[in-house]
């Protein structure tokens, strides 16, 4: 069996007085494909975000590839990790967001060229090849000039996407990448994550609303719902067979 | 004079309002209070007090004589504006999206990279209009100088008037239109900075 | 010289005196403001008669009223006005100084009524108009109403502003607290302690001032954002 990517236990998480997330133990193994579906609200976002290192769980331990994410030794005790701690981590990880979050200042190439460079100080010149080759691999070769605001949404989220990939992450997290959209958009921003799931093997874990899509190309589902996994198994068996009233009423939503 | 009081001015203020606009946001409590005092001293107190303040405290405080006005100029209208700008440099800063922050450090970007890479040049594109705009308050300012002593455009007015009270409303007329033309190629930056800021505001 | 250093016996004793002209500061700042409050109504009303050229020549006076320093403007209004023929008239040091200081920041009232009547929603003047609104009524029921609560704290901050810029008129003798704190310094040959005085009378006035200003700001930001949403985890 091989070693896990990502391992989350016990991971609880509140924002204040509300607690989103009430023990969540996970594993996700390399190359694995994950999908979260559930409520609005249930804390589906939460758990990628604190995988990126955006949020800070409240209790529980993330582990990522054999290291603790959000704790470090210092002289023999844990503590809580240093920014230079999650540097080291975090670079294994990247992420697409629901609102794309591309840099409006910078071009298309310049937006998937500026972390190779200033991060990992790559050469400038291969960088530019990959970016190039990344944005032709998007279909947004003839645009790699302009700057995002010249753009659709859907071409943003795939630029979005390539920025991630040039990285070369081992895991690669999906927020919502979708539910910005205009209907008419979803369907080629869908098609390069399903471009990337089958060619790459890096981890993939998508939170999402595209039930159908989800269920297409996760090697497993979750259902997240009230802060816990209320129900998780490959998509036949959660769809199928699942006995969990409250999935079924959600299912029943999309199945209209 | 008025010139070179506002450009040097101009550069002290800049300066300032950097400095000071990132101190209020850092982690440190101790920079955070001291930055504090030093604005809330600057935009609470006129600068015409100041200016008088300085020029009698800065040759005793540091023991030189009297007469190095230029520099007392410079200092008071730097100082108080860069106080005043300091507080667009931070809400320029905090008005960044969110996201952005989000997505650098999502890109492994560390604290200095953020700011340099992202977070910065969207925040000075917001800021031009406002420093164009303190950039005209600040020329207006300096004729404040010729109150300590100094050779400005008011200066030279003032004199003509008690030599030859007659032409006073031509003298002030001319002073005027001269401020006014020094101050039209920034009014022209300013609107030029006002179209640069919102193309950069466009959100992605 | 005994001057070369601090002594708060100075510091006492110049006190009361600064503070003696701290009423004519007050005054000065209250009636500059009013008199900027009306002017700041008849440029708004000015720029919206509907004539390019017209337009055009009054938005250049403004701007040249606003990009000149107030200094020169009161000088030219006491010192040249008089000279003029014709129109010309002696004004006293108040007189000038309320109409100085009253018409420069006019031009900045005025901009704040400006942003104020443009910030009223398109749909609320077609609204009007729908339901057959007088122009009058329009304006009294409908756009005024909408237009200045969301200017009042903007209004504020200029009030403190103005307050801050009353002392120039001590250059043109009007026995304000920067000027006692001059006739002060000339009387002793200490100039230090009298201006700090003065510096520590604004910080003490003006500070509070403006967190009042800024706590109106945020409860009218909270009144009238109508795109406020809960932020959603």
């Amino acid at each position: 069996m091989t070693e896990p990517i990502v391992q989350y236990r016990d991971v609880c998480k509140s924002f204040g007085d509300v607690e989103v997330l009430k023990g969540i133990n996970l594993t996700i193994d390399p190359a694995e494909k994950v999908a979260v579906i559930g409520p609005s609200g249930s804390g589906k976002t939460t758990i990628i975000r604190m995988l990126m290192t955006l949020e800070e769980p409240t209790s529980g331990d993330i582990i990522v590839d054999g290291v603790n994410l959000w704790k470090m030794e210092k002289n023999g005790k844990m503590v809580r990790a240093n920014e230079k701690h999650l540097r080291q981590i975090r670079g294994d990880i990247g992420m697409v967001f629901q609102h794309f979050n591309l840099f409006p200042h910078m071009t298309i190439l310049e937006n998937c060229m500026v972390a190779p460079i200033h991060v990992k100080k790559e050469n400038k010149e291969e960088v530019r090849e990959r970016a190039i080759e990344m944005l032709e691999r998007v279909g947004l070769e003839d645009h790699i000039d302009k700057y995002p605001s010249q753009l659709s949404g859907g071409q943003k989220q795939r630029v979005a996407m390539a920025r991630a990939v040039v990285m070369r992450p081992k895991i690669m997290l999906f927020d919502e990448v979708t539910s910005a959209l205009d209907p008419e958009l979803v369907g080629e921003v869908l098609e390069v994550i399903r471009d990337l799931a089958q060619h790459e093997d890096m981890a993939m874990v998508l939170v999402t609303h595209e039930m159908d899509f989800a269920l297409d190309i996760a090697d497993r589902v979750l259902f997240l719902d009230n802060g816990v996994i209320a129900e998780e198994g490959t998509a036949t068996e959660v769809i199928e067979h699942s006995q969990n009233e409250r999935l079924q009423s959600f299912l029943s939503r999309f199945r209209a | 004079m008025t010139i070179t009081v506002l450009l040097a001015a101009a550069l002290l203020a800049y300066t300032m309002a950097f400095i000071a606009g990132l101190s209020k946001l850092s982690n440190s409590v101790l920079l955070r209070k001291v930055t504090s005092v030093y604005v809330e001293v600057f935009r609470g107190t006129s600068l015409i007090v100041q200016l008088f303040w300085l020029y009698y405290a800065i040759p005793m405080l540091f023991n030189i004589p009297l007469g190095s006005n230029w520099w007392i100029g410079v200092i008071a209208i730097g100082l108080n504006y860069g106080a005043y700008m300091s507080e667009v440099v931070r809400s320029s800063i905090v008005a960044v999206d969110e996201g952005q922050a989000e997505a650098a450090t999502a890109l492994n970007m560390s604290s200095f990279q953020r700011m340099r890479l992202v977070i910065l040049p969207q925040a000075v594109r917001m800021m031009l209009p406002e420093f164009g705009n303190y950039t005209i308050l600040m020329l207006k300012s300096t004729s404040l100088v010729s109150l300590i002593g100094l050779r400005d455009i008011l200066y030279y007015g003032d004199i003509i008037r008690s030599t030859n009270a007659s032409a006073t409303p031509i003298v002030y007329t001319v002073v005027l239109v001269f401020y006014f033309i020094l101050a039209l190629p920034l009014i022209w930056l300013t609107r030029k900075g006002e179209k640069i800021a919102k193309k950069g505001a466009t959100t992605t | 010289m005994n001057t070369t250093y601090w002594s708060w016996e100075r510091f006492f004793d110049a006190l009361p005196f600064v503070l003696d002209g701290l009423w004519m500061t007050i005054f000065l700042t209250i009636a500059c403001f009013l008199f900027a409050l009306v002017f700041g109504f008849v440029w708004t009303f000015l720029r919206r008669i509907p004539n390019k050229s017209f337009n055009w020549i009054v938005t250049w006076i403004m701007e040249f009223i606003r990009t000149t320093p107030p200094l020169v403007q009161l000088f030219f209004i006491y010192y040249a006005w008089p000279v003029i023929p014709v129109v010309g008239m002696t004004l006293s040091p108040v007189q000038s100084a309320i109409l100085g200081l009253g018409i420069h920041y006019s031009t900045y009232i005025s901009e704040i009524y400006r942003s104020g009547i443009e910030s009223v929603e398109k749909g609320q003047w077609e609204a009007a108009s729908a339901l057959n609104f007088s122009v009058w009524d329009k304006w009294k029921k409908i756009i005024l109403p909408q237009a200045i609560p969301p200017t009042v704290p903007m209004l504020g901050n200029y009030f403190i502003i103005l307050f801050k810029e009353v002392p120039l008129v001590s250059t043109i003798s009007v026995a304000e607290i920067l000027l006692k704190a001059n006739t002060y310094g000339a009387r002793t040959y200490a100039y230090l302690e009298p201006l700090t005085v003065v510096g520590i009378i604004f910080l003490l006035l003006s500070y509070p001032s403006a967190l009042l200003v800024q706590r109106l700001e945020m409860k009218m930001n909270t009144r009238f954002d109508k795109n406020a949403v809960v932020k959603s985890s």
